[in-house]
């Protein structure tokens, strides 16, 4: 079953097209990599398919610039993934005192993306490849059918990208991510999207693409 | 007139020709002020004051103490009070009812707060509060908002769809902004030193009360040692006042606060206040549109009219004054232009002046010149010159070391390379701070200088308060049409809001 089409679609900010006529969809169970250089339109795509998502299913979000709150602690700002669960008066007691059980909760999350120990520390006095997993860890937090991240392992090394990429699958059924190293996403993806110059030139499962078709992505 | 393509309306106003202009009303104003001396010997009031005050007498302590301490109680409830009040509408700020309660509230100055306030409450503790914490919730309002505005919206895009409104602004809004809330209730509590201190002046029992007092017994020693232990207090607010003390000096505040005794009001006073006094006499009966105008007529041409010219004369003239001081002693505390030791005489001085609110230094000037717009023009200028000339030379400070190393020394620097590059901020903290001089004029009529604040006061006493309330708004009109054409100007000479200068507005 799908669970979002875009149907011959222009996207952009404002009145610039940054994509323009693209047919999209993405069914369950699919675990979906977006290829492409730099301002090729896979964040305009990746936004646009989480707007589509967001109001009728449960969409964890890493988003390629975090987003995260760096005066509060890395406990807190996991906590956001789930703010929606609960009302204002458990978040803004939460807020002053945590909660041992969701304390509890977001530390084995933390744990998981090896961040145990720092889990009081405010996020602004934190690396940038550990602020990206902070943001992983929100989104794990937050769970969910679906996982939407743009770059999310960019600034981690190549051992413990494939380590928490790992986890996503095992974590979200169905996942749609941008990522720029090609062997990471033929080993994560069900299904490679190329995209160059603000269309899809290829869309397909990882074995019926050669390295060749990959590389043109990236040519000249 | 077709109306003029944009560019030709941009040259209409150039820096210079602003300037000039600027100059030009102060010219005119000038033949129109009543600068004359007082009837009595100047020269020897002054003698006996600098005599009194090169020889600081502490032995008053007690007095000078409890005065202090009040001045800073006074002050932190008003701007705790404020600050709460002002973060709870910040949120709310673009909704247009909020914007304009918040513009009304900070119209009326404290000083014209506190007399309305005692017309209900008397001379307690919470007509001072009140009197601070009203005018300062607008302002709170408004600058908290622009803060929340300019953090960083990420976060808070991020959040889950169904996240609730007030857990998403303590989440992911709140805590961006939180320093440089901190920051700015900070710099407010200065603000608030200097109006509370002032408030002593309508008889609240802070720090221009018992500086009245001992002026009052030609006790200038006393005066003095009053004024130095306030300026030191001051200047070393940085210190004493940390985040974790916050609440101490709140609760030590709240506790002397409540044990004052203040003598009690007649029962349903507000009730009195809100639906007899401060409705116009003619209408207390039912409406009466004739009647209304009659009491009204003269009322705006006799009272409000004069009021208005004289405070414009008055504001016109110091701010000339004040953009002449600060350029011409900003380069006093830069490098390079005034040696180490200069530029601590400098700072010294600029200190000086910027910890004395206008009011006071009007108050002083006054015992020595007699009563005139003398006094009222000299404070004005010194302080308001005080705080361009500390700001400019800190911008000049960050220019210095940029210069070339075979940049020019002292004056030649100033003149060439400083003065030139500071025009713009020049102009533009000038312009900023018109409509504070103009609100602080307003308030000196209540010294006994003709301008809009000496008909108000003349109302209250009279106990005609629906007077006063006509006199009042007329003051607020008149601050926030100079705010406007204020705001014109930096637009149209693009100097823009200077918001890093937001945090020196009073």
């Amino acid at each position: 079953m799908s669970l979002t089409i875009l149907d011959n679609e222009t996207l952009g900010y404002g009145r610039t097209a940054v994509l323009s006529e693209v047919s999209f969809a993405l069914a369950e169970g699919e675990r979906v990599v977006l290829l492409g250089r730099s301002g090729a339109g896979k964040s305009t795509l990746l936004n646009a398919v989480h707007d589509r998502l967001a109001p009728a299913h449960r969409v964890a979000l890493v988003p390629q610039d975090h987003a995260l709150v760096p005066q509060l602690s890395v406990l807190r700002n996991v906590l956001m993934g789930r703010l929606d669960d609960h009302g204002a008066l458990y978040n803004l007691t939460n807020l002053l005192r945590v909660r041992a059980g969701d304390r509890a909760g977001v530390a084995k999350v933390l744990e998981a993306v090896g961040l145990g120990p720092e889990i009081d520390r405010p996020v602004h006095a934190l690396s940038g490849g550990q602020r990206q997993r902070v943001a992983l860890a929100r989104a794990w937090w937050r769970g969910g059918p679906v996982l939407i991240g743009d770059e999310p392992v960019s600034a981690v090394d190549e051992t413990q990208a494939g380590v928490l990429l790992e986890q996503a699958r095992s974590r979200f059924p169905t996942a749609m991510l941008a990522l720029h190293d090609v062997g990471l996403a033929r080993r994560f993806a069900t299904r490679l999207v190329g995209i160059r110059r603000g269309a899809i030139l290829f869309d397909a499962a990882p074995e019926d693409l050669s390295d060749a078709e990959i590389a043109a992505l990236y040519a000249g | 007139m077709p109306r003029l393509p944009r560019s030709t309306q941009a040259e209409r106003w150039t820096r210079p020709r602003v300037l000039t202009l600027f100059l030009a009303l102060a010219l005119l104003a000038l033949p129109f002020a009543d600068l004359s001396l007082g009837s009595h010997d100047a020269g020897a009031a002054l003698a006996r004051m600098l005599s009194g005050f090169i020889r600081p007498d502490f032995t008053a302590v007690e007095q000078i103490g409890r005065a202090i301490w009040l001045t800073v109680a006074f002050a932190v409830a008003g701007v705790a009070a404020g600050a709460s009040a002002g973060l709870v509408l910040a949120p709310f700020y673009h909704l247009r009812g909020v914007r304009w309660l918040c513009i009304a509230l900070r119209s009326v100055h404290e000083l014209f707060w506190a007399l309305m306030l005692m017309q209900v409450m008397g001379i307690a503790p919470m007509t001072g509060v009140l009197a601070i914490a009203l005018p300062y919730a607008g302002i709170f309002a408004k600058v908290f908002s622009e803060q929340l505005d300019e953090a960083d919206p990420r976060p808070a895009q991020v959040l889950p769809k169904g996240t609730d409104a007030l857990s998403r602004f303590l989440y992911a809004r709140a805590p961006l902004a939180l320093a440089v809330m901190k920051h700015y209730t900070l710099y407010r509590l200065e603000c608030g030193m200097r109006a509370s201190a002032v408030l002593g002046f309508v008889g609240l029992p802070t720090l221009g009360f018992q500086l009245d007092s001992f002026f009052r017994l030609g006790d200038y020693g006393a005066a003095s040692a009053i004024m130095i232990c306030y300026v030191v207090l001051i200047a070393s607010i940085r210190l004493w006042m940390r985040s974790v003390l916050a609440p101490l000096w709140l609760l030590a505040s709240v506790v002397t606060l409540t044990l004052i005794q203040s003598p009690p009001m007649g029962s349903g006073a507000l009730m009195r206040f809100l639906t007899q006094d401060i409705v116009p006499a003619p209408l207390r009966d039912g409406w009466d549109g004739a009647a209304l105008w009659d009491w009204l007529r003269p009322l705006l041409l006799s009272e409000a009219l004069p009021g208005i010219i004289a405070t414009v004369l008055v504001a016109q003239i110091a701010l000339a004054l004040t953009g002449a001081l600060a350029f011409a002693g900003f380069g006093l505390i830069v490098p390079r232009v005034t040696s180490r030791f200069g530029r601590m005489f400098g700072h010294l001085g600029l200190v000086i002046l910027r910890s004395f609110p206008e009011y006071m230094l009007a108050y002083l000037f006054l015992q020595i010149f007699g009563p005139s717009m003398l006094p009222a023009i000299l404070a004005l200028a010194l302080h308001n010159g005080a705080i361009i000339a500390h700001l400019l030379g800190r911008e000049g400070e960050e220019i210095v070391p940029g210069l070339r190393r075979d940049a020019p020394r002292g004056l030649t620097l100033w003149g060439w390379e400083l003065a030139p590059r500071l025009s713009g901020p020049f102009i533009a903290l000038c312009l900023y701070r018109w409509e504070i001089i103009l609100r602080e004029t307003a308030v000196m009529g209540l010294l006994g200088i003709a301008t809009l604040g000496f008909y108000i006061d003349s109302a209250l006493a009279e106990l005609r308060l629906d007077r006063a309330l006509v006199l009042l708004i007329a003051t607020g009109l008149l601050t926030a049409a100079v705010d406007r054409i204020s705001r014109g100007l930096r637009r149209r000479t693009s100097l823009g809001e200077p918001r890093r200068y937001r945090d020196e507005c009073c």
